[in-house]
């Protein structure tokens, strides 16, 4: 066999990226299809419900449900107040009077005499969706959000911790294979996105946060210091809505790995200018991997590139597991016919060549293309 | 069941899990169906391909190439039917839980038995559960609605009260539901579809309160206090799940229309052919499907099937939640090295990160199996929890004095009784030695007593169980013939010594060629006894120290033991069993029982070990 399929983590310095900016429900949007938008235009809005409150007005009255109409004094849709009366019962000639208040400010979204019940809803919460990218509406969903259109650099990280933020980038190593030390943080990268090379430890993130560091990328992290930070073990590679003050884009994986030369020359090339990165990772159900996006609308298309899924000789490849896990590789050969590993795994597999030009033999399963 | 399809000559039938779309190619030889070739290709649900019928393509792509047959016209369409021996097949069927299978919440009255037999019924269907709401569950209101705001699932069930009884409780769930006003997982416009299947008295105001969702209507799950009906509810799911779940995932609305009959979730394809295995043999089973993300467990005991899945045990996408809820010293204490933690720690994370890599050193091998072993064991502590008879019956006691009742139900697992383990999932049927799986099966599930070890030989249960659907004499075939791979028999006596090396056991085995052996066994040990595949010997078995194989202590059993690839397994370590990280002989131990099985390569392991 010549080829084989084999997706990879896109690196590219001239693509075509399109985002869809959409509303978690229902709202309206606020650009037209070909508006020019910047990253921190607001592109949609909506009115998030608040919450609800459940309140047992036949049961706190001592009542059936069927008669609670008679008592209340609010009607579905009214507006409410805190510690307004929903329902009195007066007895012994109006002496005695039992009431029931609502505990929220809000408005009453229904009324059961089957359950004997009132559901209260707070107010509404403005929800705002950004443009995030600077570039081209192409096209509005109407009630749900936007595609934005935009040309630029695009790097894809393997995996990833908050949310998206925006800032001018940094590289402050001077190769892929150094990794950055508390030492390298100052004052001046507040707000800044930091590329700090191969390897990021817990002290190091501790310190970026305290300065105000708005990102940091790394090929590497130990998965014992994501606990530290967190205090939590991450279970699913389900990320983006973590509580730190900053994201994180790890472009290789866990432990201590060189960055691709590839991806470091690019964030290079990308130094002092604005990108706007996204540490959110699925990787199941619809996967999500975080990324890093440098837009610039002056590309020319010619320079733009199709991805490509092919493994083929000549191809560069990443090995992304054990023994060779992290090097970067050339296809030498696909042999078709299946090999015996060290674990005795028959599997299809590759011979690649290595930077040191070592050949050896990885399962195809262990490589993935790096596109450009 | 179907009959259009009897006369089919070849199929193709995929599964596309999550990580890995599998492809068979099944033609009938002769009076028989047999498989003929198995390609795969990673399955592309994620970007940058988006589109699950890419991967469909590329592992029949595999199989084209395996096999020289042309299955896929220029415009990548199926060319059916067969046209000659090289090109097109007669059908094309498909399972799938990929894009994360379905997930659903279900909603009950009262915990331990409304919501208890709504739970069943979706995971008897082939969901995974997301939460279980109840009346009686001890979060207050705002935080169920919460929960149901957050969690989007594909579907939720609706139950509670028995046919005729009170009908506020349900109602108030339904408030609760309806208050939530929950938006489907994929897709923002289109409207959630709710199954009500409790009181029928109830139905009216169900309907009217949660009018804003795409709701359905079917039978009680609870009609009596003493019967669950789950099987309205469960093709209910299905039938939705295909309508809105998968129509909206993306490519699936393509690979339904090239698909001959539905797509199944995988899971209740597995179900369907575990259920098979028990009518057929007329036996107790418990089987396992350790897939990528999940781990489902089915088990058929006294005729009465039960499914659990463990959303969160699997050995990719999920292997860091086996290694959280583990616990580190329980996933290192299989290992025969002392292992650095967090080297441990980050290749797990990698494998999570890049779940299609398979192990390529031995080490690797090993860490995996390690990991494979508890997902198993958790997975199958879930099940015993879950696979229990109903709570609350035979007692003068009415609904609302359940509200409060803590007795539960016993589980259905009787190790016991237990007559077949069945094994399936990448992790078991891609074990590089049978040993392997067979240990691995023996350390996660301690089996007591006598137990037949058999495995699913390239991991095809969920293609044959819809196969069974539209020709079951094929996916019968198939089957027997092809499938399932005997490991051989697991005697395993209960009982622990507290301290000291003593014999536990003596057996008495009569092998097919006339020769016999009689042997006593010391505690702790793993001895095997080659017997071929479809063979059987026969045996005495007697308990010594207290122990029991199934009739008292130290009484002995008569049995008759199959054969398989591995021989007859004699497990004398103990049950319960337990090996603890901190054992000082822990090392020792797992070296010796690996030895015994055989289960890696003399050098490679020696290297790894030091002995």
């Amino acid at each position: 066999m010549g080829q084989a399929y084999t997706p990879g983590l896109k690196v590219s310095k001239y693509t075509l990226i399109e985002k869809e900016r959409l509303l978690p429900i229902k709202g309206k949007t606020l650009v037209e299809k070909g508006d020019e938008v910047k990253p921190f235009d607001i592109v949609a809005s909506a009115e998030l419900p608040g919450n609800v409150y459940i309140i047992k007005v036949a049961g706190k009255m001592g009542i059936l449900p069927a008669e609670m109409e008679k008592f209340l004094l609010v009607k579905e849709g009214d507006d409410i107040k805190q510690e307004q009366v929903l329902a009195e019962k007066k007895s012994l000639f109006g002496l005695i009077r039992d009431t029931v208040k609502s505990p929220i400010n809000g408005i009453v979204e229904s009324i059961s005499t089957v359950t004997g019940q009132c559901v209260l809803r707070m107010q509404p919460q403005p929800i705002n969706v950004l443009a995030y990218i600077g570039g081209i509406v192409k096209e509005v969903i109407p009630e749900e959000g936007v595609i934005i259109k935009t040309k630029g650099s695009f790097i894809q990280g393997i995996f990833g911790l908050g949310g998206e933020r925006m800032g001018n980038l940094k590289v402050i190593v001077s190769g892929p294979e150094k990794s950055a030390k508390t030492d390298d943080l100052s004052d001046d990268l507040k707000d800044k996105i930091i590329v700090a090379g191969s390897h990021t430890d817990y002290h190091f993130i501790k310190k970026a946060m305290a300065i105000g560091v708005k990102g940091i990328i790394t090929a590497g992290i130990d998965d014992a210091d994501i606990k530290a930070l967190l205090g939590y073990e991450i279970g699913v590679a389900i990320t983006g809505n973590e509580k730190i003050p900053l994201s994180i884009v790890v472009t290789e994986g866990f432990g201590m790995i060189n960055m691709a030369k590839q991806t470091f020359e690019l964030l290079r090339s990308l130094d002092g200018k604005f990108v706007s990165i996204n540490g959110a990772t699925q990787i199941r159900a619809g996967v999500i991997r975080p990324e890093i996006i440098a837009t610039d609308l002056n590309y020319s298309d010619e320079h733009i590139k199709a991805p490509e899924y092919f493994l083929e000789k000549g191809k560069n490849i990443r090995i992304i597991r054990n023994p060779y896990f992290g090097e970067i590789a050339k296809v030498v050969s696909l042999p078709s016919k299946l090999q015996k590993l060290e674990s005795e795994a028959m599997v299809r597999v590759v011979e690649v060549e290595l930077e040191n030009g070592d050949k050896v033999i990885v399962p195809r399963a262990n490589v993935e293309i790096i596109e450009g | 069941m179907e009959t259009g399809y009897s006369d089919i000559k070849r199929i193709v039938a995929t599964d596309c899990g999550s990580t890995t779309t599998k492809a068979i190619l099944i033609e009938k030889k002769g009076e028989f169906y047999r498989l003929i070739k198995r390609g795969e290709a990673p399955t592309t649900v994620e970007a940058p391909v988006e589109n699950v019928t890419k991967g469909v393509i590329n592992a029949v792509g595999e199989l084209e190439e395996l096999t020289d047959i042309k299955f896929l016209n220029e415009k990548q369409e199926f060319i059916k039917p067969q046209e000659n021996d090289k090109e097109g097949t007669d059908i094309y069927i498909s399972t799938s839980s990929a894009g994360g299978g379905l997930q659903m919440m279900v909603a009950g009255v009262v915990k331990s038995m409304t919501a208890e037999s709504a739970e069943r019924a979706a995971l008897g269907a082939g969901a995974i559960v997301m939460d279980i709401i109840a009346t009686n569950d001890t979060r207050p209101i705002h935080e169920k609605i919460e929960i149901i705001r957050h969690l989007r699932p594909d579907m939720i069930l609706l139950s509670g009260g028995t046919d005729g009884g009170t009908i506020k409780h349900v109602v108030e769930l339904a408030e609760i539901i309806k208050a939530a006003n929950p938006k489907a997982r994929l897709g923002i416009s289109y409207q959630l579809p709710v199954i009500y299947a409790g009181n029928t008295a109830a139905r009216e105001n169900i309907k009217e309160t949660l009018k804003a969702t795409a709701l359905q209507v079917t039978d009680n799950i609870r009609p009596t206090l003493e019967r669950e009906n789950l099987m309205p509810a469960r093709l209910m799911i299905q039938e939705l799940f295909l309508e809105h779940v998968m129509a909206h995932a993306p490519g699936y609305k393509t690979l339904m229309e090239w698909t001959d009959v539905d797509i199944m979730p995988t899971p209740g394809a597995v179900g369907l052919i575990m259920q098979t295995i028990a009518k057929q043999k007329k036996i107790d089973i418990v089987g396992v499907d350790i897939g990528g993300a999940t781990t489902d467990i089915f088990s058929v005991f006294g005729n009465i099937f039960n499914r659990t899945v463990s959303a969160n045990l699997g050995m990719s996408y999920s292997i860091s939640e086996v290694f959280a809820e583990a616990g580190a010293d329980n996933i290192m204490r299989w290992l025969p090295f002392h292992p650095d933690l967090k080297d441990i720690r980050n290749r797990i994370k990698n494998k999570m990160i890049r779940p299609t890599t398979i192990p390529q050193t031995l080490e690797e091998l090993l860490i995996e199996q390690a990991l494979a072993r508890e997902a198993l064991r958790l997975a199958f502590i879930q099940h015993k929890s879950l696979a229990v008879g109903l709570k609350g019956v035979q007692q003068q006691r009415t609904i609302s004095d359940a509200f409060s009742q803590k007795t539960s139900g016993q589980t259905l697992i009787d190790m016991f009784k237990l007559d077949m383990l069945v094994g399936s999932g990448g992790v078991l049927s891609h074990s590089p030695r049978r040993q392997q799986a067979a240990l691995m099966m023996i350390d996660a599930f301690a089996p007591i007593g006598i137990t037949d070890l058999t495995v699913d030989s390239i991991f095809m249960m969920p293609q044959l169980g819809v196969l069974s659907q539209v020709n079951e004499k094929a996916a019968t075939d198939v089957f027997e013939k092809d499938c399932l791979i005997y490991l051989g028999t697991s005697v395993a006596p209960f009982g622990n010594l507290k301290k000291g090396i003593k014999p536990v056991l003596e057996v008495d085995i009569e092998f097919p060629d006339g020769k016999r052996k009689t042997e006593k066994i010391n505690y702790g040990e793993i001895v095997i006894y080659p017997l071929g595949a479809g063979e059987t010997a026969k045996a005495t078995i007697k308990p010594l120290q207290g122990f029991n194989m199934g009739a008292g202590n130290n009484k002995p059993i008569e049995a008759t033991l199959n054969g398989g690839v591995v021989g007859i397994i004699i497990d004398t370590r103990g049950r319960p069993f337990n090996i603890n990280l901190n054992d000082e002989q822990r090392k020792e131990k797992i070296v010796k029982w690996y030895k015994a099985m055989n289960l890696y390569p003399t050098d490679e392991f020696e290297k790894i070990t030091g002995r």
